[in-house]
């Protein structure tokens, strides 16, 4: 599975949820199909999506939130999974983008290559829901499953890795931000 | 038995609360030990105890953005541990954090594994221009702590406020004669 395919097959369940992705791959590859003001991208800050993910959804209740992250950055932060899970918001999902390596640096592998299971890290870390998905079929099903449960989720998405041939987007950083928090915050 | 300040701590949290602050990150650390509890008693407060600090800066640019007012209290070795995430998420986005750090490591200081940390913490401030005071008397609690939220708002930027030993510490052991070993405060 291809993550812009992942993405593509997605966006009409992501449009209207509030969005956090990581820097990279997955913030350009959104922006190519679609940016909203409800997509927010920490384009660097790398482990900190999640967090913020948190932040908002304890502070905003009554909206769903996506965090798109990556087995990189959910690798610099697996304490951050713990808080997650302490405090279990039932309006979060978190959907990690598994491709083994930091692709936008080169490409070289992550711990996930030599066996490293975030979807069990997660789970051990008292994540109530978590799954991997290897198909767009399964990562579909699972990102409605978990939006239906209304429960903290994780979904690891194992993705080829491949990526867009650039990075940098003409959405500045923070053109974006303080679009998301007048959006979020009006 | 910790010798925290009960009273500087209540009015450490009562400002904040009259800032507005509905949501604090916590790592807890033997000075900050009466302000955790104080937020996990308050209803109307969010405490978010995290794994590492740097969590924290990630907590509060979210609840920022979601229109939520938050604080961060630490250590100064968790501002040590949180700072790639100041400069990569709230200087690059200009997010204001409002930071109560502990000032352990200066001068009475008992527990050599602070030392270190304490000798770093105003140049690192300094380096990454975070603008800082310190909170040492009871009496200027409230306005230094109010001013440095307006800051923290107007600038959309961090602002570090130091918790220093007069303020926090009632009895400070290191003063107490033929008292030995570290039986006064644990790390972290």
């Amino acid at each position: 599975m291809k993550r812009l395919d992942a993405l593509n097959a997605v966006y009409s369940r992501l449009q209207d949820h509030i969005v956090i992705t990581i820097m990279g791959a997955v913030a350009a590859e959104l922006q190519s199909i679609g940016h909203r003001p409800n997509f927010f991208y920490l384009q660097h800050a790398m482990g900190l999506a999640s967090s913020m993910g948190l932040g908002i959804a304890l502070s905003r209740p009554d909206r769903d939130v996506i965090v798109l992250d990556g087995d990189g950055s959910v690798l610099m932060n697996l304490g951050g999974l713990t808080t997650l899970a302490r405090y279990r918001p039932r309006n979060l999902v978190h959907v990690v983008f598994d491709n083994e390596s930091l692709l936008s640096v080169g490409g070289f592998p992550t711990a996930t290559s030599t066996g490293s299971d975030l979807a069990g890290i997660a789970a051990a870390a008292g994540v109530p829901q978590t799954t991997t998905v290897r198909t767009i079929e399964a990562f579909t099903q699972a990102l409605d499953e978990a939006l239906a449960a209304r429960d903290l989720s994780l979904i690891v998405a194992k993705v080829e890795a491949v990526g867009p041939s650039a990075f940098v987007t003409d959405l500045t950083l923070l053109e974006n931000r303080f679009q998301f928090q007048r959006y979020l915050a009006p | 038995m910790s010798p925290v300040s009960t009273a500087s701590s209540r009015a450490i949290y009562d400002a904040l609360k009259a800032c507005g602050i509905r949501l604090i990150s916590a790592l807890p650390e033997t000075w900050l030990v009466h302000l955790i509890r104080m937020a996990e008693e308050d209803p109307e407060m969010i405490l978010v105890r995290l794994a590492k600090e740097e969590e924290g800066v990630g907590v509060s640019a979210g609840a920022h953005l979601a229109g939520v007012k938050s604080a961060m209290l630490m250590q100064n070795h968790g501002l040590l541990a949180s700072i790639n995430g100041i400069v990569s998420c709230a200087q690059l986005y200009r997010i204001p954090l409002l930071m109560l750090v502990s000032y352990r490591g200066e001068f009475g200081e008992r527990d050599p594994w602070q030392t270190e940390g304490g000798a770093a913490t105003e140049d690192i401030l300094r380096a990454l221009r975070i603008p800082f005071t310190s909170l040492d008397h009871p009496d200027h609690v409230a306005h230094r702590i109010a001013d440095a939220q307006t800051l923290a708002l107007s600038s959309n930027k961090p602002v570090a406020l130091l918790l220093r030993r007069g303020l926090m510490v009632e009895e400070d052991p290191a003063r107490e004669a033929g008292r030995a070993g570290g039986s006064g405060g644990a790390g972290r």
